[in-house]
């Protein structure tokens, strides 16, 4: 190996402990409450992780919350970008998650006919 | 898929004895029965530190950190937490039960006011993944100095640095390599010295079990500077973890070409052996320590020859202490200036104390030298458990010494602490309150050095002796005035004329102890008194008569059947003449009427 390998490796290697950096541009936070999980919150959250991982999108982390209280909105998801206002995604799909991930997460594009609540 | 969650747990040696991997493998086990196992990792680490909070869990990326961690919670917490984002709260550090917990012990932010180098990767990564050794910077430090530095810069930078050896002298660790450099042998050998002997002391542990690759990289650095071909770490066979890992690290490293021939195809070649120690505390010591590599029995010889112009198996060698290794890399990374600016101006950088005692937060932290002692026992530590009052902190272990709580304000540097007569050592760090008698913990500290004596030289071997018989006098109530003097006079003697620095520093704990707590020996030998109500031939216990209610649960307990009495019908009679001052009624007693008293007339304990 040579320096430059070992320096590649690093490359590849670090995107692997971006979770433990706290850093990230962009926050999912998928609503995985009882009601949320009942709607389909799981498939929302396996979407996501899905599309975020093919796209090597490295400066996003996924997290998920308890019951927001919306539940007739269920599943919820908040995007928070840096600097910008949260936005508030209502009645998820696999779909729509992966339409989010382009759109708003990659292309900086809030998709405004799912999104329920902008919060500055 | 992408990985949402990174859960890091600890298995530092503290946390696997109080069953993290039996909390890992039920973790893993209801991930698994949720799917989870694509999104969320568990990852086991190095030592985080609380070792009292054990087993312990870090979650990213909310970092939230859960405490004293069961293998029956783990189905609660993958599923509140890990699939529904409900953290635990009644197991997390800042929970309401923690922080009435930390109200109840007064515990301060134990991580605030560290700053971690040399542990920056302990607890954070995988130690047995090079990757994420790589992923952390690891490595990089090597190529620069094999690529872009030359052995005379290298040695620059770190004398410039003003590191000093972190096993417990503080000898200037960049004069060490200048020496080892200017031999002009064909062969020299780097030494990792991990034998860490002093009782209550695992920060070399902790770092091999921790981040093994960090050592391995500054020994590496330090073998292209100085000219050797050959390492080896001695490391002790109690660390079954640390040796394992420690191997792994040199395997992974060596199968990619960063240990071994040609390394990252630079040229240069450096191959690294582990050599396993007994055991032994003299091991130590360098000259020891080189014997028992050759696999000669681990006595040291007198010095000189330095092990710098004759060391393992006569070549030219440079030894130095698993922490100092850990933070050649991060010199190397960000330069002498940087580090120069981090803690004192004599004793720059940080230092690794394992602490533990009298202390709320028992486990490894790293400070800032020039941090008080205030700051490490009370902030850091969170005080002194059951509202008891500090008496001393001993500093250095077995060859240190103890200093008093009204030197709590005294900075952490080498030459403060050898002012107050303790040093600074590996870093071992014990807290002792009221109850601690200073007499007995001398005495403790020279069992051990007298003990693990090699027996060479008389005066360590003998001298020793003879401190401790004193001592066991004075602690069975039979000192005379005369002993102190005695004592201090022999301490001199064997401290001036001992061979290695075991003798030297073995009288350390009695003579400290002498100089701030004589008053406590005076009264051991005047009053035949023990003012902590420690030393068993100096106390006995008493049964309060108007206290006792005759509950009858001191009776049954009592080893020799010292107490006699009847339900019902107070008080109860405690024979002191049989009495063997075990403890155990006094601890049974709900109403708190069993007292030690001390001094009067003695009792003998049969």
């Amino acid at each position: 190996m040579k320096l430059e390998e070992l320096r590649q490796i690093r490359e590849r290697a670090a995107k692997d402990l971006t979770l433990r950096k706290g850093d990230a541009r962009v926050k999912v936070v998928v609503g995985m409450g009882t009601s949320g999980i009942a709607a389909g919150a799981r498939d929302v959250m396996a979407a996501f992780l899905d599309e975020i991982g093919k796209r090597e999108l490295t400066d996003v982390t996924i997290t998920q919350t308890g019951e927001r209280g919306l539940a007739s909105s269920e599943p919820v998801v908040e995007v928070h970008v840096r600097d910008e206002p949260t936005v508030v995604y209502g009645q998820m799909t696999a779909e729509r998650a992966r339409r989010v991930v382009v759109d708003h997460l990659v292309n900086g594009n809030a998709v405004s006919e799912f999104a329920i609540e902008v919060r500055e | 898929m992408r990985r949402r969650l990174d859960v890091l747990v600890c298995s530092g040696a503290a946390c696997v004895s109080a069953h993290s991997s039996q909390v890992r493998d039920a973790l893993a086990e209801a991930i698994a029965a949720r799917g989870l196992g694509e999104e969320v990792r568990l990852v086991e680490t190095g030592c985080m530190g609380p070792c009292e909070l054990g087993p312990v869990l870090l979650v990213y990326p909310d970092g939230a950190f859960y405490i004293r961690v069961k293998p029956e919670d783990a189905a609660e917490i993958v599923d509140e937490h890990f699939l529904k984002g409900r953290p635990v709260r009644r197991l997390l550090w800042e929970s309401p039960e923690a922080r009435k917990l930390a109200e109840e012990h007064k515990q301060i932010p134990f991580f605030e006011k560290q700053k971690k180098i040399v542990l920056s990767n302990c607890g954070e990564i995988d130690p047995e993944s090079l990757e994420e050794y790589i992923a952390t910077g690891g490595y990089e430090a090597l190529g620069r100095a094999l690529t872009e530095s030359t052995p005379e810069r290298l040695i620059e930078t770190i004398v410039a640095s003003g590191l000093r050896g972190r096993g417990g002298a503080g000898y200037p660790t960049g004069r060490k390599w200048e020496h080892v450099a200017r031999e002009s042998a064909a062969e020299k050998v780097v030494v990792c010295n991990a034998d860490e002997g002093d009782p209550g002391a695992f920060m070399d542990r902790s770092l091999l079990e921790g981040d093994p690759h960090a050592v391995i990289e500054g020994m590496e650095i330090a073998a292209y500077a100085v000219g050797a071909s050959l390492g080896y770490v001695y490391v002790r066979a109690e660390y079954p973890l640390a040796i394992r890992r420690l191997k792994l690290a040199i395997d992974q490293a060596r199968r990619v070409g960063l240990l071994g021939d040609n390394i990252l195809e630079t040229g240069f070649s450096f191959d690294l052996d582990v050599r396993i120690g007994a055991g032994a505390f003299v091991c130590g010591e360098e000259t020891a320590l080189i014997a028992s590599i050759e696999g000669r029995r681990g006595i040291p010889r007198p010095r000189p020859p330095y092990p710098s112009t004759a060391g393992v198996f006569g070549r030219p060698t440079l030894i130095n202490n698993a922490e100092t290794w850990g933070n050649i890399r991060h010199i190397v990374l960000h330069g002498a200036e940087w580090f120069s600016s981090i803690g004192s101006p004599k004793s720059p950088g940080t230092k690794v104390f394992a602490l533990s005692g009298k202390v709320n937060n028992t486990g490894l932290v790293e400070v800032p030298m020039g941090t008080t002692l205030r700051e490490l026992v009370y902030d850091i530590g969170g005080g002194i458990p059951d509202g008891k009052a500090l008496k001393a902190v001993q500093t250095g272990g077995p060859s240190g010494g103890c200093i008093p709580a009204e030197r709590l304000d005294t900075p952490i540097d080498y030459e403060s602490l050898q002012a107050l007569g303790a040093i600074m050592g590996s870093g071992g760090v014990i807290v002792m309150d009221e109850d601690n008698c200073m007499v007995n913990i001398a005495k403790y500290f020279l069992e051990f050095t007298c003990d693990e004596s090699c027996g060479q030289c008389v005066p360590c071997r003998a001298g020793t002796r003879q401190m401790l018989e004193i001592l066991e006098r004075i602690v069975d109530g039979r000192g005379e005035p005369e002993d102190l003097s005695h004592l201090r006079t022999l301490g001199k003697m064997v401290a001036e004329t001992s061979l290695c620095g075991l003798g030297r520093s073995a009288p350390n704990p009695v003579l400290s102890t002498l100089k701030h707590f004589e008053e406590e020996y005076r009264t051991h030998i005047e009053e035949r008194s023990c003012p902590a109500k420690v030393c068993t031939a100096l106390i006995r216990y008493v049964i309060d008569a108007e206290a006792c209610r005759a509950c009858d649960k001191c009776r049954p307990v009592c080893p020799v059947t010292a107490i006699a009495g009847s339900p019902g019908k107070p008080p109860y009679d405690l024979d002191a003449e049989i009495c063997v001052r075990c403890g155990r009624c006094a601890e049974v007693c709900p109403f708190d009427a069993i007292h030690i008293e001390t001094g009067g007339p003695q009792q003998q304990i049969p």
